[in-house]
């Protein structure tokens, strides 16, 4: 029997550019601490993965180990099938972007998108027509004589981008570039950052806390944990179908409601919902269940009733607090928030979507 | 009300400035064009003396070696302290250090050094070295020595700010577009630290152009350097009525003190805007 494709298989069999990249066993440690943990990860040429997890979890290491930065206590580290373990940085031919405040203050745009290729000692000519380029993929055409101090972080970080790109990296590396930008540049520049990943092809590996920017952009999410990875998978099947309550309750809001499993569903809030592959099959189980996979009526005769509403734009999130205990966060229509004042009777149900059980006592 | 408030705060400042800085001042710029209580040019045109001009010769290279040496030891030394552990014993304990040795000038360094160097100094009659120690008393010798062990603390205070303002992502991103650490000195730290560099060399260089208490302390034979010539015009017993000529010595050092200061703010500006403090 074949194995169904993964993300992963997608993705390498799409490239047309770019290289793999395999990281194997990696361990790094500083003192006490363990920052990486065996850590194993591959991503396919053409591929753009985002590592997400909550600080201290390794995800930064994982990407200065790859660009030779940090250096692994021990594991392998291979770029389009060569090993570059102990090959120093300026030896890696990767382009990298950091989180801020990395362009050279006394280099215009210009200068800066120049200077790799000056390094691989391109004509004068063939720099500036390749920052140009370069400049004009990240719409600042018209700011190359600008310096940093003349430009908006958002427009920073985009010539960073061009910097990176311009010496036509083998792999690139993103560490958090986008965490210092306001909320609306940041989606801005996340859409363009996957656009023109897109448009050159190169590899990306993309370090982020925000779920949200990670499941935007990557063909494949990994999520870690004390220096390991959790789960890596296409950001619908993390969402929708998490390996463990980490993944779940990292990825997404979830709610854990109390419910009784048997064997392949679970009984929560009244209604039966079906587990998701690695439960807990029996006995007193915590259910995670996503805001949209649950209802919300008005009940007069209702069990529970309405705590708190807000409304988020193109959704409103009711919060319900339970007869049984605890509470739970219903996601609604944004035109339906205002039925849910607080204080409103009210019943809640399961819309029946797979969910992942664990133990009651986890 | 608000900015009137506001006035109120800054007369001090401003009664400060007004009598320690522009009366003094006033009073050089006019008494450089008076004698005998009659406008001349007299003043002026003695600055042109071979005295005078020796003695603005002397401090002017006084001046420029003791901070070009000390702006060069200095920025190895700031460099040093900027690699320690950021709020370590060593750096708390050698940034403090400096704070205290580039305010020690005036008697109590020369004596120091006399106490050390001398003919009958300590080093000199213990070890036999210092070559006997005459060339403690010359401008050109001992004055640069002991002008030095301010100059350096002094670069390492003024110099150490901009090389911590040096972000870790400017030699990150340097590798991982290619380049080596040499070429990370070379094509962006050096070019980035330089108008910092260049900065605190010239407040070096007015440091050891205007110092006086050291020199004089050191310095009994003739007034080699031009802020001695200056205290000799109000001092000697031997040629009276020079305090004109004074004033107009004390105008030139206002004016050479003035133009690097302007150099010094201009390229000041220019590194903050590179470097965040």
């Amino acid at each position: 029997m074949t194995a169904a494709p993964t993300a992963y298989d997608k993705a390498a069999t799409d490239a047309t550019r770019g290289v793999a990249v395999e990281l194997t066993g990696l361990h790094r440690s500083y003192g006490p601490v363990q920052a990486l943990d065996d850590l194993n990860l591959r991503l396919a040429p053409g591929e753009l993965v985002a590592l997400l997890g909550p600080s201290g979890c390794g995800k930064t290491t994982a990407l200065r180990c790859l660009a030779g930065l940090e250096d692994p206590d021990s594991g392998r580290i291979e770029v389009g099938g060569l090993d570059l373990t102990r090959v120093p940085t300026n030896k890696r031919d990767l382009g990298m972007v950091f989180q801020a405040y990395s362009l050279f203050p006394h280099m215009t745009a210009r200068q800066n998108v120049e200077f790799g290729l000056q390094l691989r000692r391109q004509s004068s000519q063939q720099r500036r027509a390749r920052a140009a380029e370069m400049l004009d993929l990240v719409g600042l055409s018209t700011q190359a004589d600008r310096f940093a101090h003349q430009m908006s972080g958002g427009q920073q970080q985009r010539v960073a981008l061009a910097r990176a790109l311009a010496i036509e990296p083998q792999v690139l590396l993103l560490d958090e570039p986008l965490s210092a930008l306001d909320a609306k540049v940041r989606v801005q520049l996340r859409d363009e950052i996957r656009r023109i990943q897109l448009e050159v092809g190169t590899t990306t590996l993309f370090v982020t806390h925000d779920q949200e920017e990670a499941l935007a952009v990557a063909d494949r999410v990994g999520v870690m944990r004390s220096g390991r990875l959790e789960q890596i998978a296409a950001p619908e099947e993390l969402y929708s179908r998490p390996v463990n309550d980490f993944v779940a309750d990292f990825v997404g809001v979830t709610n854990r409601l109390p419910g009784d499993a048997d064997a392949k569903s679970a009984t929560v809030l009244g209604g039966s919902v079906p587990l998701l592959v690695g439960s807990a099959t029996s006995g007193p189980v915590t259910v995670l269940v996503r805001p949209e996979h649950l209802v919300v009526h008005a009940d007069p005769n209702g069990p529970d009733a309405v705590t708190s509403v807000s409304f988020l734009g193109a959704h409103g999130r009711v919060i319900v607090g339970l007869a049984a205990g605890g509470q739970a966060i219903v996601q609604v229509p944004s035109s339906a928030v205002s039925n849910y004042p607080p204080g409103t009777r009210v019943t809640v149900r399961p819309t029946g979507e797979a969910a992942l059980a664990v133990s009651a006592r986890t | 009300m608000r900015p009137s408030g506001a006035l109120l705060g800054v007369v001090p400042f401003f009664a400060y400035v007004t009598v320690f800085l522009l009366i003094p001042a006033l009073v050089v710029v006019i008494g450089a064009f008076v004698s005998g209580g009659r406008p001349t040019l007299g003043n002026i045109r003695a600055l042109g003396e071979p005295a005078v001009t020796s003695a603005l010769w002397h401090s002017v290279v006084l001046s420029v070696v003791t901070a070009v040496v000390g702006a060069v030891l200095g920025a190895i030394l700031a460099y040093a302290v900027s690699t320690a552990r950021p709020n370590g014993v060593l750096k708390r304990f050698v940034t403090s250090l400096c704070g205290v040795l580039a305010q020690f000038g005036g008697v109590i360094l020369a004596f120091a050094f006399l106490a050390t160097f001398s003919a009958q100094g300590f080093l000199t009659r213990l070890l036999g070295v210092g070559g006997g120690g005459l060339w403690l008393y010359e401008w050109d010798k001992g004055l640069m020595l002991v002008y030095l062990y301010f100059q350096v603390p002094l670069m390492l205070i003024v110099f150490l700010p901009a090389v911590e303002g040096l972000r870790p992502q400017w030699r990150e991103a340097t590798e991982t577009l290619g380049g080596s650490t040499a070429l990370y000195w070379r094509k962006v730290a050096g070019p980035i630290l330089l108008p910092s560099f260049i900065g605190a060399l010239l407040l070096l260089f007015t440091n050891a152009f205007s110092a006086y208490a050291t020199a004089a302390a050191l310095v009994s034979q003739g007034a080699p350097l031009l802020p001695l010539q200056i205290g000799g015009t109000f001092t000697s017993e031997v040629v009276l009525g020079q305090e004109g000529v004074g004033k107009a010595m004390a105008l030139a050092m206002v004016v050479v003190v003035a133009i690097v200061m302007t150099a010094y703010a201009v390229l000041d500006r220019r590194a903050s805007k590179w470097l965040v403090r």
